[in-house]
């Protein structure tokens, strides 16, 4: 077996039977999903306590009808009782909140004067539904006023739906744009986490060597190029590990979790929106549209893309990892590496904030092409982007200066990393590493 | 083939500092070499281009015969003064991955890893973990670790370091039979009683300079100083005393008897023999005591390093 094999297996069993990989591996997944079943849980909880709210109308528009018990609200016309001693009621304790409205002929001028009584602040939600149920009786008692039927206004209302398409023929939609950005902020958030776990990964597995004193040892067997190399890709091939089976099990467990406790997990992620934009969202994806989206997501350039993820995601892990490894091995203990940590971080935060700040709004805008050339934030901007069609030239531009730095800065990390693991005591300045870039051999 | 080494002419820079300068050395085929040098001197430096873990500025280096190439790593055992293996790792494992990555199957290393950890009576830490053991434990993987691919050329920098005399002993006694069994051994170390005991030849290095090599033996000769540690039974001693003193270069005596001899320390002038001394003082008494003073290793070391300095 070749040297360079030799070590990528044993980084790889270092890795892996490491009792923290195995609880990472295991028990993350569990309790991701085990959180996000207990939110919501409690959420569901917190919303069953019925709320009993009390209401004095003086002004005599509202009927029973705008209020009209839900499951979380319940409503009691306190008109008769008058004011103060709705209030009082309320203060004492027995009702959740008094909603007072006066008597007032203007309606513009009665908007602003209704009045919410509570013992404790009332929560947003219960403020925005009353909000809008008084806009909603005003308005409709407005238009009334201009003599205009209210059925033939909601009659009137029409939905557009712009169907966009590029030269090349494809369709695409607002909502297939919204499934663009989710898949390419996915993949080059992964990307980020990614480098971030697996990369100091192998810092930390440079700086045991060199701290354990093994690392003479196996350089007089092996180039110090191999053995980063091998580092690099064992951690990788572990993290692909961890990733795949956290997959799995991620699967698995929504299943039984779906399956067995009946939490929806598609509820349970859209559950903070309002209930009427999801009962909007979940019109618009029955039927045709659903049809629709499903043929759009196979019209995506799969193949394409699924190739470009794994050039990237390859070249950003392999580009940043050998920069960690050369922090690793310049440095004698973990705390030491902060100073240098700072600069490799700092790409990768950026082209993160960039991608999401920027790619969103306009995909093919200059601030967005920019970061899609320059190596070190490269892969995740370009990644955000590639599901929205890339030209082949802006392709090969981003993916050359890629190669090409990526060569570069192995080969820079290496020097570094060859000199460095046998550099013991004196913490390394910058100055230090650029001299040792200079030692011949 | 007389030397398994031959170091021509290396220079080895880092930055600005010189840590080798024009360094020179032969090492015999079968020999025991000791590396000499105080702290800071260059062995390590030396040390590691030959195990090619760094490479010369300039100079060529032979290992039997050929030019030193990335293959010869398979034929050169080292063990660092800073000893370290995988804490977390087990011993069998951690010893199997390094005997392959010098080269060896994996069932060549098994058969040979039990051989050794029989011999060395530590069969049951095959399945412990390093952080398990004893620094002295440890300090025997070490060894076995370095020396089971059976290497022609066998680095040692200071073997004894960390073991108790008994297993220090041991490790002597496994380092003579290697060399017995044809390995070439270099030896460095500051212990110069072992240099004593194990090196047929030296080399000291100081300031990145080579400042003298050869035989022990020949250095020891060459380092002689015609002095001689004289005893001396004779009932009038201080009148001896002044002959001697007239005839030769008299120093106090560094060394004790059991009676009350004269004892004294006598230099020879360039024209005079041990004999001349010798029948001086058997006309003048009894001789109890006559031994010439041969420069122990250690008084090489510091005399060839003051000099130098």
């Amino acid at each position: 077996m070749s040297k360079l094999n030799l070590i990528i297996q044993r980084e790889f069993i270092a890795k892996v039977r490491n009792k923290s990989f195995i609880v990472m591996t295991f028990l993350s997944p569990l309790i991701l999903v085990g959180m996000g079943a207990l939110v919501f849980f409690l959420m569901k909880k917190n919303d069953e306590k019925v709320k009993e709210i009390v209401y004095v109308d003086h002004s005599g528009l509202f009927s029973k009808e705008d209020f009209r018990n839900t499951e979380t609200l319940h409503y009691q016309d306190f008109t008769v009782l008058g004011v103060e001693e709705t209030k009082k009621k309320v203060e004492a304790g027995n009702h959740y909140g008094a909603l007072i409205i006066p008597k007032q002929d203007s309606l513009e001028i009665l908007a602003k004067l209704i009045e919410f009584y509570s013992k404790d602040s009332p929560g947003m939600s219960v403020m925005n539904t009353l909000e809008n149920k008084i806009e909603q009786k005003l308005r409709n008692n407005k238009l009334n006023n201009f003599g205009i039927d209210i059925d033939k206004i909601n009659a009137s209302r029409i939905q557009s739906d712009i169907k966009m398409y590029n030269f090349s023929g494809e369709e695409s939609s607002k909502l297939i744009n919204g499934l663009k950005i989710g898949v390419g902020a996915i993949a080059g958030y992964m990307l980020m986490m990614f480098v971030m776990i697996y990369g100091t990964s192998v810092m930390r597995s440079v700086i045991e060597e060199k701290t354990s004193r093994i690392i003479e040892v196996i350089v007089s067997s092996v180039k110090p190029f191999q053995l980063m190399l091998g580092k690099i890709i064992g951690n990788a091939s572990a993290g692909l590990l961890q990733f795949f089976i956290w997959g799995i099990l991620l699967f698995i467990i929504s299943t039984v979790a779906t399956s067995v406790f009946g939490v929806d997990m598609v509820e349970m992620q859209t559950s903070k929106l309002p209930a009427e934009q999801l009962q909007a969202a979940k019109q618009a994806a029955g039927g045709d549209k659903m049809q629709l989206i499903i043929q759009e997501i196979l019209r995506l350039p799969i193949l394409k893309m699924f190739l470009l993820f794994i050039f990237y995601f390859l070249g950003g892990y392999m580009l940043y990892s050998s920069l960690f490894a050369a922090v690793g091995a310049a440095v004698d203990n973990e705390t030491d590496t902060q100073q240098f940590m700072l600069p490799i971080m700092l790409p990768l935060i950026l082209g993160v904030y960039v991608g999401f700040a920027t790619v969103i709004n306009d995909p093919h805008g200059p601030i967005s092409v920019a970061f899609s050339y320059i190596p070190l934030t490269s892969p995740i901007v370009m990644l955000m982007r590639v599901p929205f069609g890339v030209s082949w030239y802006e392709l090969a531009i981003s993916m050359a200066l890629l190669l090409i730095t990526f060569i570069f800065m192995v080969w820079l990390a290496a020097k570094i990393y060859r000199v460095g693991i046998l550099m013991y005591g004196k913490k390394p300045t910058y100055k230090d590493l650029y001299k040792w870039l200079k030692y011949k051999g | 083939m007389k030397n398994l080494l031959e170091i021509n002419n290396v220079i080895k820079n880092y930055g600005d500092f010189r840590a080798l300068n024009d360094v020179s050395i032969h090492i015999p085929k079968g020999s025991v070499y000791g590396l000499l040098g105080p702290n800071g001197a260059g062995k390590t430096s030396l040390i590691r281009i030959i195990n090619q873990i760094t490479m010369a500025d300039s100079g060529s280096i032979f290992l039997d015969g050929a030019p030193l190439a990335p293959k010869h790593t398979a034929d050169i055992g080292y063990l660092p003064e800073e000893r370290g293996l995988y804490k977390s790792m087990k011993v069998g494992e951690q010893a199997l991955y390094l005997a392959q990555l010098k080269g060896l199957s994996k069932s060549e290393a098994k058969k040979r890893l039990k051989y050794w950890f029989e011999k060395f009576d530590i069969s049951a830490w095959w399945g412990k973990k390093i952080e398990e053991l004893s620094k002295g434990m440890a300090q025997k993987v070490q060894f076995i670790v370095t020396v089971m691919h059976n290497p022609k050329l066998l680095i040692f920098d200071e073997p004894f370091s960390g073991f108790d005399p008994i297993n220090a002993q041991l490790i002597a006694k496994e380092i003579l039979q290697l060399r017995d069994e044809g390995a070439t051994i270099i030896f460095s170390t500051h212990r110069m009683e072992s240099v004593e005991e194990m090196c047929d030849d030296i080399a000291l290095i100081n300031k990145s300079n080579k400042i003298l090599d050869g035989k022990l033996s020949d250095i020891k000769r060459e380092f002689r100083t015609n002095t001689f540690q004289v005893g001396l039974n004779t009932t009038n001693q201080k009148e001896v005393e002044e002959q001697l003193k007239a005839n030769f270069k008299v120093f106090p005596a560094d060394f004790k008897l059991l009676g009350k001899e004269l004892t004294m320390n006598v230099k020879l002038g360039e024209k005079d023999s041990a004999n001349d001394l010798l029948s001086f003082l058997t006309n003048r008494g009894e001789v109890q005591h006559f031994v010439e003073l041969i420069p122990s290793a250690n008084d090489i070391f510091i005399q060839a390093v003051n000099k130098n300095n």
